[in-house]
């Protein structure tokens, strides 16, 4: 006998061990528990977590004998933060930054405010950067960041407001221009200013602008993920689109936790915890590279090298300090976002 | 008339009534209530802050004004095909009959994406109107699209029945009065149709007013342009910013509530234009 029943607290649980058990009592096979856990993550890992997924499974198939199923609930990371917080009773967040994930904790207490330090390299076990999408032939000559400035240009970036790629878009900018020769604050400003002016559709998240992009026909430039702008060629074909990695971008670090006061209701802590340390393992992290992801483990980031072109990035808390730091002066309420939209 | 007590067939005043409290209570009220309690968590001045935010301000404009736009819209083009439906028979009738309803039956973001989708430039009406600079999708013209869209029931439904109860007659006795076409839309039909046109009017934009789904995949959302309301609303929830939310939603809703007590009132007196019109004392 594998589980134990103390492990299932949850009444659906509950039914579906004893469905089981009954099933089990009747044809006399394996006893292996049917295990289900719900990976709460944003909008561009659809593809990744739908390989990842049933590999997982099988370690752990392997390991235990039980059977776990994954649920996956995509969408804008902010969003997503929201639905956790207001009871979506998720096993795990996957999200697209680590202020959300702060948020599950410091307004909910629904994990640890230690949570970061729980799993290696910042509980981030793949990273991405920010890049741009033009289309084929790239029409506008569009090469680093001041020619998303350029009066002529059209952008297509989601709102920062709700979208956590957008925040990484932004502060990406930010950064940029702080880092110019002669850079401060208030050309930063006027630099990110200029490139939102030349924004014509502001969606709520990352997969919504791919689409505007892409199927719609708006805008010269997608600013995205890195992984998503891949995505995008994957799925539209290289003869559409083609990729521009700026001189300099930001180094996305897009965290993993457990949601401890859930899983803790739902018995499936061990589980959890050990569906996202197998993600640093080199067959998840080959699955990452695949998925155009950078991989935190070496051979894997070699094996992938090709498709990541090199280009200088620097972190979040070298240029910004900490998450809650940029939340406060950039997205809160009249933060240098609300500044730049509102001036005329 | 004027009794104390009216004599009724059935009994049961009190518990309807006392039910109807109930259910409005439950269902109506006390969410409301709870709207405005959640925003008084705010001080004024930051609750005024708020709401006079220029960004907010400026999405009310776009929020009402394309709502109403939208409504008289399809006030015209909803009165055309109510009209056409009851008045004359022809082929797929009952299918054209069965259409109007399809915006109440689908999802609101599919709307959104297909009218998009539509009004994109390389969409079907989109490559069509782009030649002449006409942009519809991602402006605030393609809010007034979605909103006229998702109105057009509201209308037709309201005006339908009261047109099927007008009689003929009375355009035929008018015409035999010696009125012309034109007089006796304007004094016969038009009149007892008001209330009705109101009545669709009034709606098709408080639906409007509060359509969130379809807009957003069609407006663009540019901040000071084409961002509704509701989007504000749903952003600073998503910031967690619940009070500022509840804030923008209690304009909302005394500015809802106005505009309808004025549509309400406006229908009233239309009504009793038209009574009066029906008991013979028209001038």
């Amino acid at each position: 006998m594998n589980f134990k029943i103390n492990d299932f607290h949850s009444g659906k649980k509950t039914l579906a061990l004893a469905f089981l058990l009954g099933v089990t009592s009747l044809t006399g096979f394996a006893h292996a528990a049917d295990i289900q856990l719900r990976n709460v993550s944003y909008d561009p890992t659809r593809e990744l977590y739908a390989e990842y997924n049933p590999l997982f499974n099988k370690y752990w198939q392997g390991k235990t004998g039980d059977n776990v199923t994954v649920e996956q609930s995509h969408g804008g990371s902010g969003k997503q933060a929201r639905a956790l917080l207001d009871g979506l009773d998720g096993d795990v967040a996957t999200l697209a930054l680590g202020y959300d994930i702060d948020s599950l904790a410091s307004k909910g207490d629904l994990l640890p405010k230690n949570w970061q330090s729980l799993l290696p390299h910042n509980s981030t076990p793949y990273t991405s950067t920010i890049v741009f999408l033009v289309r084929k032939g790239n029409p506008k000559g569009i090469k680093d960041w001041p020619d998303l400035a350029k009066a002529d240009v059209e952008v297509v970036t989601p709102n920062p407001k709700t979208s956590g790629g957008a925040r990484w878009n932004y502060l990406a900018a930010w950064g940029y221009a702080l880092k110019q020769p002669g850079g401060n604050e208030a050309k930063a400003k006027a630099f990110v200013k200029n490139i939102f002016a030349n924004v014509k559709v502001l969606d709520t998240g990352a997969r919504g602008s791919t689409t505007t992009f892409t199927q719609r026909e708006v805008g010269d430039v997608l600013i995205t993920w890195e992984n998503e702008a891949f995505l995008a060629l994957k799925e539209f074909g290289a003869d559409h689109y083609e990729i521009i990695t700026p001189s300099l971008s930001i180094l996305a670090e897009p965290p993993v936790a457990v949601v401890e006061k859930y899983a803790k209701q739902h018995g499936t802590e061990a589980v959890a915890k050990a569906y996202l340390e197998y993600l640093y393992t080199p067959e998840a992290q080959d699955i990452i590279g695949k998925h155009f992801f950078r991989p935190r483990d070496e051979k894997a980031l070699a094996k992938y090298k090709d498709q990541f072109p090199n280009l200088q990035l620097f972190t979040l808390q070298e240029v910004f300090g900490s998450w809650e730091k940029a939340q406060n002066t950039h997205f809160a309420d009249k933060g240098t976002f609300d500044q730049i939209k509102q001036l005329p | 008339m004027a009794t104390a007590k009216t004599f009724r067939v059935l009994p049961g005043f009190g518990l309807t009534l006392g039910y109807t409290l109930v259910y409005l209570s439950l269902i109506v009220l006390i969410p409301l209530a709870a709207v405005f309690i959640k925003a008084t968590s705010l001080s004024f001045a930051d609750f005024w802050q708020t709401v006079t935010d220029p960004q907010v301000v400026s999405s009310y404009r776009v929020t009402f004004l394309t709502s109403l736009a939208a409504a008289a819209i399809n006030v015209i083009f909803g009165l055309l095909l109510a009209w056409s439906l009851v008045r004359y028979e022809f082929w797929g009738k009952r299918v054209v009959d069965a259409l109007i309803d399809l915006p109440f039956a689908l999802p609101t973001a599919v709307a959104g994406i297909t009218l998009s989708a539509l009004y994109a430039k390389n969409g079907w009406i989109g490559s069509l109107l782009a030649p002449l600079g006409i942009k519809v999708a991602f402006t605030p013209l393609g809010i007034l699209v979605a909103l006229t869209f998702i109105g057009l029931p509201f209308v037709v439904r309201t005006i339908q029945p009261v047109l099927q109860e007008l009689s003929l007659e009375f355009e035929e006795a008018a015409t035999t009065l010696g009125a012309n076409r034109w007089q006796a839309s304007r004094y016969v039909v038009l009149p007892a149709l008001l209330p009705a046109i109101i009545t669709g009017f009034t709606l098709a934009f408080a639906r409007a007013v509060g359509e969130y789904g379809s807009v957003v995949f069609i407006a663009g959302n540019i901040p000071m342009v084409s961002e509704i309301t509701p989007l504000l609303i749903i952003t600073r929830l998503e910031q967690f910013d619940v009070a500022g939310a509840t804030a923008i939603a209690v304009v909302m809703l005394v500015v809802s509530f106005i505009l309808l007590l004025v549509i309400n009132v406006l229908q009233h007196w239309a009504s009793s234009q038209g009574s009066r019109l029906k008991e013979g004392k028209a001038a």
